[in-house]
């Protein structure tokens, strides 16, 4: 049982947890990710580790609530227990020398991105952040992001930051300079756009997956995406891919595998 | 008495709406008129054929006479898994094989009476206080659940470590209930703990923790049984459309996380008619799972004939009498769908010369393809070990198939570590996993051993 001991509102559709989990925070490094089950009736389902903090043992998770098994997880208060908690799962990100880093995030997406933007300003990386949000109220995390990085804010409707998408914000950034990479982690249609305004400048990106899957350690075979025409879990290979090489199209029909079987009402994020 | 008392089953017609058990196991009256064939050798053949080594002259005497406490002691004393291996095992082509009765007739039926036995009686377990160093075992299924059992009962501090949240490896996650029931796992695992082993469940070696850290932690020697879970794929064009999944995915949603059930979350492909590839125990699991949730017609798609079949003779038998279709000779080309599954297309074969594994190979015939119309593929072909462990461990060797490279006495090329069962093998079957965990733990206390000596 991994106890929660802190538990933050993001907004109405995004908490954060800090949970009790001395090994997986100990292990973590950026670009991994948790797989949890809430209680036994619960589904496994890989989440965002935020942060995680070795000296205290905790892992901070954000979910953004899209189904029963985030609702469940959404029921839980602090003290509370979650079930199961397994991790750190996936390839860190290979983050060595990078000097110049634009990090484009979306929705819940900038909790994936943040100790990434964390880490390479730790490192003494510059941090550009694209943040994209469909509305002022759905924001999380600018506070951490601006310690960090440059954030540029974005919203659909312009009730905060610049009105747009995050690629709009993204192209003047590229036609000022050439980064030593984009990272990309949000919803797919996102990343697929980012791939394809970054691929038309030349510009170096790798994208963050999250596929459907079970197990996270490559039993399963659920996360398979297309990587240069070959096939690749995303749980062992991934999640973090050359951005070029998914095939997205794809990756967004898998995402919709189950939608006819779970029909949950989504919390619209972007 | 040439012929073996028969095994009641469930008829075809009921057994195929629910996952209870088929088989229904011998009567007491049944297990002592089977008993009765045995014929005693003094040779013993059979213990030959058994990996683990059971004493089964011993035991089946002592079910013909009534001391069935003492038979299913008897087993015990060589193997903590009786239930299981009573099921599942292939005694067909191990002990049985080598029955003197087989020469002339039906083998005496050494599984079913294990099975019976341990059924019907289990040996009380008495925790055993180690005195001894502390050793890891990596992954809980059959081969590191027989390892950590031996090395517990030689006085050693054991802790298993599950990637999963469930023990029991392939036995919990693969088994479908309908062959082995979950309350048998977890009857004989949670006895197996008992002996004072402790499992440390959501901790994936190579990821939460490496081997090196291990033994910083103070164990002196580590076990991989991490097991052949890595699932293959054929690589044709259309696999990854929505309704495509490997056995283990969909064996997984039904044994480990219960998704056929509706007060479970996980979600399960609604499928009417479905096309399961492959011809082994896995495939038979898979097409007779796909059955019991819903669907109208299940094929099952090979690319040898019936006889080429890896899966035991019982299976293929019990699918076919539950209303699998047999396609066979026949290898799928290309899967196809929009984004949704549509149909298989597949190419007729025949044999040709046999191969290195002496199945006549199959070979293509010209302009043959064929569709079968479905809205599942079910992708039962193998699998490979899982490379997470290996990955993070880059002085482990391991051959090109990403099996871990070992000796004779089971030691891979990392001093203190060993590795057996699927891990090293490929995937193979429970029992010679078994086998190879009892083995291993044997190495290790001797590697151990000699280590005080210096």
């Amino acid at each position: 049982m991994y106890k929660i001991v802190r538990r933050r509102n993001l907004n109405d559709c995004v908490t954060l947890f800090e949970v009790d989990a001395p090994e997986v925070a100990k292990a973590f490094k950026p670009g991994q990710f948790a797989i949890l089950r809430v209680d036994e009736a619960g589904e496994r389902f890989p989440l965002t580790i935020a942060a995680a903090d070795p000296a205290r043992g905790t892992v901070t998770i954000v979910f953004q609530i899209v189904g029963k098994s985030t609702r469940k997880l959404n029921a839980l208060q602090e003290g509370d227990q979650i079930l199961d908690f397994a991790g750190p799962l996936g390839k860190p990100s290979d983050l060595d020398g990078l000097r110049e880093v634009c990090l484009v995030v979306g929705g819940v997406g900038s909790a994936a991105g943040y100790p990434l933007a964390k880490a390479l300003h730790d490192e003494g990386a510059t941090v550009d952040a694209v943040a994209g949000f469909r509305t002022r109220d759905l924001i999380i995390l600018d506070e951490e992001y601006r310690e960090v990085s440059k954030l540029y804010l974005v919203t659909d409707d312009g009730s905060a930051g610049e009105k747009g998408l995050v690629t709009d914000r993204l192209a003047k950034l590229l036609d000022e300079k050439k980064y030593d990479l984009v990272i990309a982690v949000g919803p797919l249609a996102m990343m697929q756009a980012v791939a394809k305004l970054t691929r038309a400048r030349d510009q170096r990106t790798v994208v963050s997956m999250n596929p459907i899957m079970i197990d996270g350690t490559g039993m399963c075979g659920g996360c398979r995406v297309t990587y240069y025409g070959e096939v690749k879990f995303a749980c062992v290979d991934g999640p973090e891919f050359d951005a070029f090489g998914i095939d997205f199209d794809e990756a967004i029909l898998r995402s919709k595998m189950y939608r006819r079987e779970e029909r949950e009402e989504d919390c619209r994020l972007l | 008495m040439k012929k073996r008392v028969p095994m009641q089953t469930r008829s075809p017609r009921e057994r195929v709406k629910d996952f209870s058990e088929v088989a229904l196991g011998y009567t007491k009256e049944e297990a002592l008129l089977e008993a009765e064939r045995c014929l005693d050798c003094k040779h013993a053949p059979c213990v030959g054929g058994c990996p683990v080594e059971i004493d089964i002259p011993k035991f089946i005497r002592e079910i013909r006479e009534g001391r069935l406490e003492e038979a299913a002691k008897t087993i015990y004393d060589a193997n903590f898994l009786p239930g299981i291996c009573g099921r599942v095992c292939p005694q067909e082509n191990q002990c049985e094989a080598r029955c003197v009765r087989a020469r002339k007739g039906e083998a005496v039926a050494i599984g079913r009476l294990e099975r019976f036995a341990s059924d019907n009686h289990q040996p009380e377990i008495r925790k055993i206080a180690p005195d001894k160093e502390k050793v890891a075992v990596v992954g809980s299924g059959p081969a590191g659940l027989s390892c950590a059992a031996e090395l517990a009962q030689l006085g050693y501090e054991v802790h298993i470590f599950e990637a999963l949240h469930a023990a029991g490896g392939v036995l919990t996650y693969g088994i479908p209930e309908f062959r082995l029931p979950q309350r048998v796992v977890d009857s004989e695992v949670g006895r197996l703990l008992a002996l004072g082993i402790k499992i440390h469940y959501n901790t994936v070696i190579g990821r939460t923790k490496k081997v090196r850290e291990l033994f910083n932690e103070g164990f002196q020697a580590v076990f991989i049984g991490s097991g052949a879970g890595y699932p293959k794929f054929m690589k044709i064009p259309g696999e990854n459309l929505n309704g495509v999944l490997s056995a283990n995915e969909f064996l997984t949603r039904i044994n480990l996380m219960k998704a056929h059930l509706p007060e479970y979350d996980t979600p399960l492909k609604k499928m009417r008619k479905v096309a399961v590839v492959g011809g082994g125990n896995v495939a038979m699991d898979a097409a007779r799972s796909a059955l019991r949730i819903g669907a109208e017609e299940v094929h099952l798609v090979y690319r040898r004939g019936r006889e080429e079949m890896p899966a035991r003779l019982e299976e293929v038998r019990h699918a076919e009498e539950e209303g699998v279709r047999f396609r066979l000779l026949a290898n799928p080309v290309r899967i196809l769908g929009e984004s949704e599954v549509s149909g298989i297309e597949c190419q007729r074969m025949e044999l040709g010369e046999p191969d290195e594994s002496g199945r006549r190979r199959p070979v293509a015939v010209p302009d043959s393809d064929f569709v079968i119309s479905c809205d599942a593929v079910i992708m039962a072909i193998g699998n490979h070990p899982n490379p997470i462990l290996a990955s993070s461990m880059p002085e482990l060797k391991t051959n090109k198939w990403g099996c871990i490279e070992v000796d004779e006495r089971l030691r891979t090329s990392v001093p203190g570590v060993y590795a057996g069962g699927d891990v090293v093998t490929g995937s193979a079957t429970v029992i010679l996993a078994m086998g190879a965990g009892k083995k291993a733990a044997r190495e290790i206390d001797a590697y151990l051993r000699s280590r005080h000596a210096l």
